[in-house]
């Protein structure tokens, strides 16, 4: 890359962070209208059952609720600006933290499942695609078509029922970590990375043999869309002149599927990739039920259930900020890959 | 035409199998090449110029098959060579540039890396050397600031200048035969001109056979020694272009010349031709796939055509002008 191109890319970073304002801004007004409209009255709900009127009323005081609503979202504006989620009336934990030690072991679940599926995807999208017609074609359609068809709380029991009850393969589906393992000092919050900076190989293995199969029933969940775009997007380049052009010229069937074929196909896959994250944040509630697992989405639940402001809040907005990470994130990988993204911009 | 020809083609035929059919896109399609000659095909769209040439190549479409045929380059008959032979072949015997140069150039690839490519493939040449080779190539093809745009992608180049890239790339390996598909259509009349005194430069200097084909019977008429024309998958007429243009014998050919009143109108303005292509897919198509076009039509034309030999002016008709 040229300095020329870099600068481009930096620019392009920039431009899309300054578009994402408004819609954080957007988010920020949503969520708060939202966990207001939610049904049940959490001063009540925390005063308890036995509670009596004016406990109800003091504690309605102490969470701010007897106020207006423009008062409770200056209230809240003013906590966010200074990094405070509030607190969980659950818990008792401040959100800012609760999310802190969340929010990875989602990320961790979430990214395994993608590279597990992208994995098995991409490759069986391009061997479909130039062999059309082949068993392994047959195959990637009925991928697609199977993976769309299942849910993925269904999925994920029955990989329990059967690596765990019947075969005893897996691990009981409880948790980041076996009760017998304490987990690594944090560091990226990551426990394969972590136990591997603390040079814990035993405790590597025991985060990983937890994390199989929620990682394998997100990944199931997420193959269709990336096989088929995979599979969809190389036929199209394999058709296009410059390939016809490669073939032309002789070069070997390595370099015209590799470098020139499947280095084009990759825009459409990566675009992909982007809303195949977003379904996997959604998917992830659902798993980390069925599985346990510590993560963001069944706090989010949890709060939901509990008419727990705070949490939810924090949720949404932790989700809203991880889109808009994640899309920069995606066409920086575009302006990498496409040197017309990087001029142009 | 010298003794030995660069390439001799006989009796091709080619079909596609489609959902609608079987596309009878060449039968009995003959003609030869000599070294250094420049030899043209003309047709009006549709008539199986691009699929003879890429029938030679060996890139047709996976719906494509050669049903007969055979295509001798060198000593080898591209049509049932090995698939490694053919690939030994490709681009370094016989090479092919096309139309749409912005769009037959990889996208997101520097152009002189694409040229390097084909070359490190070919030319026997080492990895290390290969960009400056490139540069060379593009210096060749009249291309200036060579070592500049060689870093260029082609959507910062224009239609001209991607064009001169694909001769870059064709020549690379210095092949026997150019196949140059409508290899001007698209640029405008300045550039045309020097596109294709480009590649009538490099194949003068270094031998090669150039087929070049087009829509434009004017400009085949300028560049080519000889001509082929094709008729809905046939050779209708093969000779030289002096006795073609003078005296055409093929009625087809004849109502060509006449639709190319000045050299500036090609066969784009072919509206003045009575009736169209026959349907490719019919089971029930004529031995001669102009006569139900034709004007001179006689009896005899329900006959099976003479089938086209390699003679010096050949001609797919019973009753000639
Ligand atoms: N992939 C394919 N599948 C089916 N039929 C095809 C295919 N490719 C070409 N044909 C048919 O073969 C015939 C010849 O096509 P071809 O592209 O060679 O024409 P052409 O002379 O090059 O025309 P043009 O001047 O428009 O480029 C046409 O009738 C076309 O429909
Ligand atoms: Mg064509």
């Amino acid at each position: 890359m040229t300095r020329r191109e870099r600068a481009a890319v930096a620019t392009l970073i920039l431009k899309r962070l300054l578009m994402a304002v408004p819609s954080l801004i957007g988010v920020v007004i949503v969520t708060f209208l939202l966990t207001r409209a939610l049904p049940g009255d959490p001063a009540a709900y925390f005063a308890g059952p036995a509670a009596s009127k004016e406990a109800v009323e003091e504690v309605r005081v102490k969470l701010g609720l007897d106020k207006s609503l423009p008062e409770q979202f200056v209230r809240y504006v003013r906590d966010l600006a200074r990094g405070d989620l509030g607190t969980s009336l659950t818990t008792g934990q401040p959100v800012v933290s609760e999310i802190r030690t969340r929010l990875p072991a989602s990320a961790e679940l979430t990214l395994l499942g993608l590279i597990v599926s992208m994995g098995v995807a991409v490759p069986l999208g391009i061997l479909a695609a130039t062999r059309p017609g082949s068993l392994i074609d047959h195959a990637c359609r009925v991928v697609a078509t199977a993976g769309v068809s299942l849910p993925v709380f269904f999925t994920g029991l029955i990989l329990v029922y059967v690596f765990y009850y019947l075969l005893g393969w897996a691990p009981a589906p409880l948790g980041r970590l076996d009760i017998f393992f304490s987990a690594p000092p944090p560091v990226t919050g990551f426990y394969l990375m972590d136990s591997l900076i603390a040079g814990n190989g035993e405790l590597f293995l025991a985060s990983l043999n937890q994390l199989v199969l929620p990682a394998l029933t997100l990944g199931i969940f997420s193959l269709a869309p990336i096989a088929r775009m995979t599979r969809a997007s190389m036929l199209a380049v394999l058709s296009s002149d410059f390939v016809r052009t490669a073939r032309a010229s002789g070069l070997s069937p390595f370099t015209i599927t590799v470098t020139y074929a499947f280095r084009n196909a990759m825009l459409p896959v990566v675009t992909t990739l982007g809303m195949v994250f977003s379904f996997l944040l959604g998917a992830n509630v659902l798993v980390e039920k069925v599985f346990a697992w510590p993560g963001i989405g069944s706090f989010a639940v949890e709060a939901l259930i509990a008419s727990d402001f705070a949490p939810v809040q924090g949720f949404v907005l932790t989700m809203a900020v991880m889109y808009v990470a994640l899309n920069l994130m995606i066409d920086v990988l575009y302006g990498l890959i496409d040197p017309r993204v990087r001029i142009d911009a | 035409m010298t003794a030995v020809p660069a390439l001799a083609v006989e009796d091709l035929s080619v079909e596609f199998r489609t959902r609608s059919g079987v596309v009878k896109a060449l039968e009995h399609v003959s003609f030869a090449v000599g070294k250094g000659e420049t030899l043209a095909i003309v047709g009006e769209s549709g008539s199986g110029k691009s699929v003879t040439a890429y029938a030679l190549m060996g890139i047709l479409d996976p719906a494509g098959r050669i049903t007969a045929g055979r295509a001798v380059l060198g000593g080898l008959d591209l049509i049932s060579a090995s698939a490694s032979q053919l690939a030994d072949v490709r681009g370094r015997e016989i090479a092919m540039i096309f139309q749409n140069p912005r769009t037959a150039l990889n996208p997101i690839r520097p152009v002189g890396r694409q040229i390097a490519d084909v070359l490190m493939r070919h030319g026997n040449v080492p990895r290390v050397e290969a960009p400056a080779r490139a540069v060379d190539l593009l210096r060749a093809v009249g291309i200036t600031d060579p070592a500049r745009r060689a870093k260029a992608y082609p959507f910062e180049m224009s239609g001209g200048m991607c064009q001169r890239v694909m001769i870059a790339i064709a020549l690379a390996a210095r092949p026997a035969l150019l196949i140059a598909d409508e290899p001007t259509t698209g640029l405008d009349v300045t550039t045309q001109a020097v596109i294709m005194d480009i590649i009538a430069e490099l194949a003068g200097e270094s031998g090669m056979a150039t087929i070049f084909i087009t829509h434009d019977l004017a400009l085949a008429g300028q560049r080519a020694d000889r001509v082929v024309v094709m008729h809905a998958g046939h050779v209708v007429e093969n000779a030289a272009t002096r006795a073609l243009i003078a005296r055409p014998s093929h009625p087809y050919t004849a109502e060509l010349i006449a639709a190319t009143p000045d050299s500036a109108a090609s066969l784009d303005a072919l509206a003045s031709i009575p009736g169209s292509l026959p349907d490719l897919r019919r089971a029930d198509l004529p031995p001669c796939r102009y006569s139900e076009r034709c004007p001179r039509k006689v009896e005899r034309c329900d006959a099976p055509l003479p089938r086209p030999a390699l003679a010096e002016h050949f001609v797919a008709c019973w009753n000639p002008l």
